[in-house]
C-alpha cells in the first residue's frame, strides 16, 4: 500500500509520476460513492441478534449499520455475533454487541481514503455517510476491487470505441470532398526525434483502418523526407499529409538552401551529406528514390537558395479506402 | 527457427527486457549500417544486423516492422535510446561478434534473403 500514499506529504517527481499504474490513479479518481454498495440493510439497537444472524444469512453479509432515528448508532459484525452465540445470548438486543464510535467515510471522498482506513484500522467495513451525515452506503474491499476493475474495462472499451470512430470517420460527415490534415514542423538537426513525425503518421493511418502495407509505404515515404528535413535544411520544414478515403496526398516544405541539380540528386548514391551525418548511418543518397518506390506520384520542385517542395500521392483502391468504415481498424497500431 | 533459438545460438544478449521470444519467427534477414538502405532493402518481420547503435535505428525498426535489430562489435545503444525502443516494443540484440561472423551464423541456421530487393515494400 506504501504506493498509494505516494501523493501525500512530498511532492512527486516525473520520475515518480511515470511509475503510477493506472489502479493507483483511479484509487484517487473514483469517489467512494461510486463504488459502495448503496442502501445496505439496517437493523435498530433494539432488534434482538436472533434477527440478526437471521438478516446475516440471508442476504450472505457479514456486517449491518446499526441505525436510530435515522442516525448511525454502531456497526454490528459477524465477530460480534460469534460472541453472542459462544454466550448462547441470541435474545439479546443488538446495542449490547454492537460498535459504537465507528469510523466512517463520506461518500465524496475519493477511493484511496477508504483504502488507507482499511489499512490503518482492523475494520473490513465501513458505513459511508452523505454530506447530510446520513447513512448512504457501505464499503467493504471488495466493493473497492470490483469499482476499480469496472474502471478498467471502461477505460479499454472506450479505446475500442475511439478506434472504431476513427476507422469511420468519414462515414457520417457530408460534404462534396472531406479529408483530415496532419501537419508536423520538423527541427533543422533534430535526430534525437527523427522519425517521430513517421511514426505518428503510420500510427493514425493504422487507426484510420489503413492496410498495414499502405501505412508502411507512407512510413518509409514520410521518414526519409523528414530526415532530409532534419540533415539538410537551413531552417527545418514543415510536412503536411491530407488524408482522404481514396488518396494520401503528403507535402513536405521547406525554406532553403535548396536544391543544386534535382537531376542528380533523384540519382541513387548521390548524396550532399557531411562525413558527421554520414557516420550516423545516413547520406546513403537512396532517400529520393526510397520515397519514389513508395508512392503512386511524386513531384519535387526547388529553387537554390529559396527551398524545396516535394508533393507526393497514394492512390488506395475502392476497397482498401480509409475513415469509411470499410475496414475495422487496425491492431497494429502500437 | 524463432527468436529465442537464434539468441541461444549466436549467444546474442538482449539489451532490451526480455520477452517471449519464442513466439517471434524472423522471416528473413537483412544487413547494412545506411539506413536509407534498410528502408529500401528490409522486408517486414526481418532481423537487421547493424552496427549502428543511435537512436535513429527505433524509428527505422518501427516503421519496417522489423522482427529485431542485432547490434554488432559491442557497439552499445544510449539509455534514451534503449527507452524509445522500450515504449515502441523494438527488441534490441546485442553481440562482440562482427556483423559478418553474425551473418554467416544465421544463413547456417537457415535465414536466408532474396538476391533482389522488392519493386515496393510489402
Amino acid at each position: 500500500m506504501n504506493s498509494n500514499t505516494l501523493f501525500h506529504g512530498k511532492i512527486v517527481s516525473d520520475a515518480e509520476a511515470e511509475n503510477i499504474t493506472r489502479v493507483e490513479e483511479l484509487a484517487y479518481e473514483l469517489k467512494v460513492g461510486e463504488v459502495m454498495t448503496p442502501d445496505p440493510a439496517t437493523v435498530s439497537p433494539e432488534t434482538p441478534m436472533s434477527e440478526v444472524l437471521e438478516l446475516f444469512r440471508q442476504k450472505r453479509i457479514s456486517g449491518a449499520p446499526v441505525v436510530e432515528n435515522n442516525d448511525l448508532v454502531g456497526l454490528v459484525s459477524i465477530e460480534d455475533l460469534l460472541r453472542c452465540l459462544q454466550k448462547s445470548d441470541l435474545d439479546t438486543e443488538t446495542r449490547l454487541y454492537m460498535s459504537q464510535n465507528v469510523l466512517t467515510i463520506r461518500d465524496t471522498d475519493p477511493v484511496i481514503e477508504g483504502l488507507k482506513l482499511f489499512v490503518s484500522s482492523h475494520f473490513g467495513r465501513l458505513p459511508v455517510v452523505n454530506t447530510a451525515g446520513k447513512l448512504s452506503g457501505i464499503l467493504t474491499k471488495g466493493d473497492i476491487t470490483s469499482g476499480i476493475l469496472k474502471a478498467i474495462q471502461h477505460d479499454y472499451q472506450e479505446e475500442e470505441v475511439r478506434r472504431y470512430r476513427a476507422s469511420h470517420l468519414f462515414e457520417d460527415i457530408e460534404s462534396d470532398r472531406s479529408s483530415l490534415i496532419l501537419r508536423y514542423n520538423i527541427k533543422q538537426g533534430d535526430f534525437t526525434h527523427g522519425g517521430a513525425a513517421s511514426s505518428a503518421i503510420k500510427r493514425a493511418l493504422l487507426r484510420l483502418g489503413a492496410e498495414p502495407q499502405i501505412a508502411r509505404r507512407v512510413g518509409i515515404a514520410v521518414y526519409e523526407a523528414e530526415m532530409n528535413l532534419i540533415i539538410h535544411t537551413t531552417n527545418g520544414g514543415i510536412i503536411r499529409v491530407e488524408i482522404e478515403p481514396k488518396q494520401i496526398s503528403i507535402n513536405i516544405s521547406d525554406d532553403g538552401p535548396g536544391i543544386q541539380d534535382v537531376n542528380l540528386a533523384m540519382r541513387p548514391g548521390y548524396s550532399t551529406a557531411t562525413e558527421k551525418v554520414r557516420e550516423l548511418g545516413f547520406g546513403a543518397g537512396m532517400g529520393l528514390v526510397n520515397i519514389q518506390r513508395c508512392v503512386d506520384s511524386m513531384r519535387l520542385e526547388s529553387v537554390y537558395s529559396r527551398g524545396t517542395n516535394l508533393r507526393l500521392k497514394i492512390f488506395l483502391p475502392e476497397e482498401d479506402a480509409v475513415g469509411e468504415g470499410t475496414k475495422e481498424p487496425n491492431k497494429e497500431t502500437k | 527457427m524463432n527468436l529465442q533459438q537464434i539468441i541461444e545460438a549466436l549467444a546474442l544478449r538482449p539489451i532490451t527486457d526480455n520477452q517471449n521470444f519464442e513466439e517471434i519467427e524472423p522471416t528473413c534477414g537483412y544487413a547494412s549500417d545506411l539506413l536509407s538502405c534498410v528502408m529500401a532493402g528490409a522486408p517486414k518481420k526481418s532481423l537487421w544486423v547493424t552496427l549502428q547503435a543511435h537512436g535513429n535505428i527505433i524509428a527505422v525498426a518501427t516503421l519496417l516492422d522489423l522482427s529485431a535489430v542485432i547490434i554488432t562489435e559491442g557497439a552499445m545503444p544510449d539509455q534514451t535510446t534503449i527507452d524509445k525502443a522500450r515504449e515502441e516494443n523494438v527488441i534490441l540484440l546485442g553481440t562482440e561478434a562482427p556483423s559478418f561472423y553474425v551473418i554467416g551464423k544465421l544463413w547456417e541456421l537457415g535465414l536466408r534473403c532474396d538476391a533482389r530487393k522488392p519493386e515496393r515494400p510489402e
